[in-house]
């Protein structure tokens, strides 16, 4: 009963923003996990090259969580509107 | 000297969260009576005053601290809050010009909460304007709406002033230092500002645009670059009203605007050939990159715009929840609750304060690249 209350909340109240914010947090984390994982693999592999993967690796980076903010903001706008 | 620095900024850091305790303590205190409230019925109550305290509402507490104001609010709340007041200037039509401090709102009510409207006469117009959350609305003197310019020196534009001030005044400075004792090693504050400018230069403009085309983008970039890092950190600096520049969607919206103006008045043939008609594109597929290619057009400069400014309003976004938790906790559960919780809320608050720092450098870096690569690709000659 506990649960069927929680999910009703969820669907009719804010909570669904809430699960937005956690949805653009997954993705963003992947996103960015999988970025750092390749840089470090390469600087690993080829260390004379880690300024140039820094760069490109925080260039990439910021596109991800860009995208990921854009959910965020949504999800403020449901909130806040 | 670097750890010295460090040392202050820890301690004045402390020091705002031993505030944070005190003000939740003191909070404690005013709320006792509301203390034994259950969870269930605080989440149903919207209502944002009772019984004459005033509830607390995170959502509005962070809104109000992210929005632009009217004035620069330092500490405090309601009748006894220390804030500076900041120039109203609003242009009526067929009236004229009016100009006052945004002292002169006066509050309606006795309640002081930040829903409440204010009114203030206008001194050479006599028009009553009356501030509330949607805005400012006026009235001349028959009680009929008159059609209103708020062009007021708001808080995000005095930031924008002091720092285009300070830009101005340092760069000028570094720049006579450089004339005065050519080839000599830099000292003071050319010693701290030479290395970023190189920054800009070697790490951002020539890799990308190139050494011979980057000679006329590179004062747009730096300015920009100095611009953006200025804003990010004023906005990092506590007790001075928390200026959230950056995360004004007004600001960020003319930066970006500027950087599409630039790469289209510099743009080639090569470029809008790649929009309009892609080379070594099947036909077919043609018709759909082509949409895809002219809307990136005017994306780009949007994605540019919505980065910043969601990035530094959610930084303040998470400061400020961190301190909102102290209240919640302090509200529902009682003063030792809100006490322990704000000792943890601290230090993370610590933590994303030098979280923050870096993304002030890192989004002033981003946008500056973004914008060196947007003028790249607008400005590339053909190569064969």
């Amino acid at each position: 009963m506990d649960l069927l209350n929680i999910i009703l909340e969820v669907t009719t109240g804010h909570g669904l923003a809430g699960l937005g914010a956690g949805a653009a947090a997954i993705g963003a984390g992947i996103g960015v996990g999988l970025i750092g994982k390749g840089a470090l693999e390469a600087m690993a592999r080829q260390p004379e090259s880690s300024d140039d993967l820094r760069a490109n690796m925080i260039l990439a980076a910021a596109l991800v969580e860009g995208v990921a903010l854009f959910g965020i903001i949504i999800c403020l706008l449901v909130v806040f509107k | 000297m670097i750890t010295g620095l460090f040392k202050r900024f820890t301690l004045t850091l402390v020091l705002l969260g031993l505030h944070q305790l005190t003000t939740a303590q003191a909070e404690g205190g005013v709320n006792i009576d509301n203390s034994d409230h259950s969870i269930h019925e605080d989440h149903n109550q919207h209502t944002h005053t009772e019984g004459g305290h005033s509830e607390f509402v995170p959502g509005d507490f962070i809104i109000h601290h992210i929005a632009d104001a009217n004035k620069i609010h330092f500490f405090g709340e309601g009748a006894s809050e220390i804030y500076a007041p900041l120039p109203m200037i609003i242009y009526v039509e067929g009236e004229g010009l009016d100009v006052f401090m945004s002292s002169a709102f006066k509050s309606e009510s006795e309640a002081h909460d930040s829903h409440a409207s204010s009114i203030a006469q206008g001194p050479s117009t006599g028009v009553s304007y009356t501030k509330d959350e949607h805005g400012i609305t006026g009235r001349n003197a028959n009680g009929e709406l008159v059609e209103i310019w708020d062009i007021s020196i708001t808080k995000s534009v005095f930031g924008m002033l002091l720092i285009i001030a300070c830009i101005i005044l340092l760069f000028t400075r570094v720049a006579k230092s450089y004339s005065r004792n050519p080839g000599l090693a830099p000292t003071g504050m050319t010693n701290f500002l030479e290395p970023l400018i190189l920054f800009v230069r070697d790490d951002i403009a020539y890799p990308v645009i190139g050494k011979e085309k980057s000679k006329k983008f590179l004062p747009f970039l730096l300015t920009t670059f100095f611009f953006i890092l200025g804003c990010n950190l004023l906005g990092l600096i506590p007790f001075i009203g928390g200026f959230n520049i950056t995360g004004t969607i007004g600001v960020t919206i003319i930066l970006a605007l500027l950087v599409f103006i630039i790469t289209t008045v510099n743009s080639n043939k090569r470029y809008w050939g790649h929009i309009l008609w892609p080379p070594g594109v099947p036909h077919l597929i043609k018709l759909i990159v082509v949409p895809i290619e002219m809307l990136s057009v005017f994306i780009k400069p949007t994605v540019l715009m919505i980065r910043l400014t969601a990035n530094m309003s959610a930084g303040h976004i998470i400061i400020l929840s961190f301190i909102s938790l102290v209240f919640i906790f302090n509200q529902n559960f009682g003063t030792g609750a809100g006490l322990g919780i704000g000792v943890f809320s601290t230090l993370f608050m610590i933590f994303m304060y030098f979280l923050e720092i870096l993304v002030a450098f890192l989004q002033a870096y981003v946008f500056t690249l973004l914008a060196a690569i947007y003028f790249s690709e607008a400005t590339q000659e053909p190569h064969h």
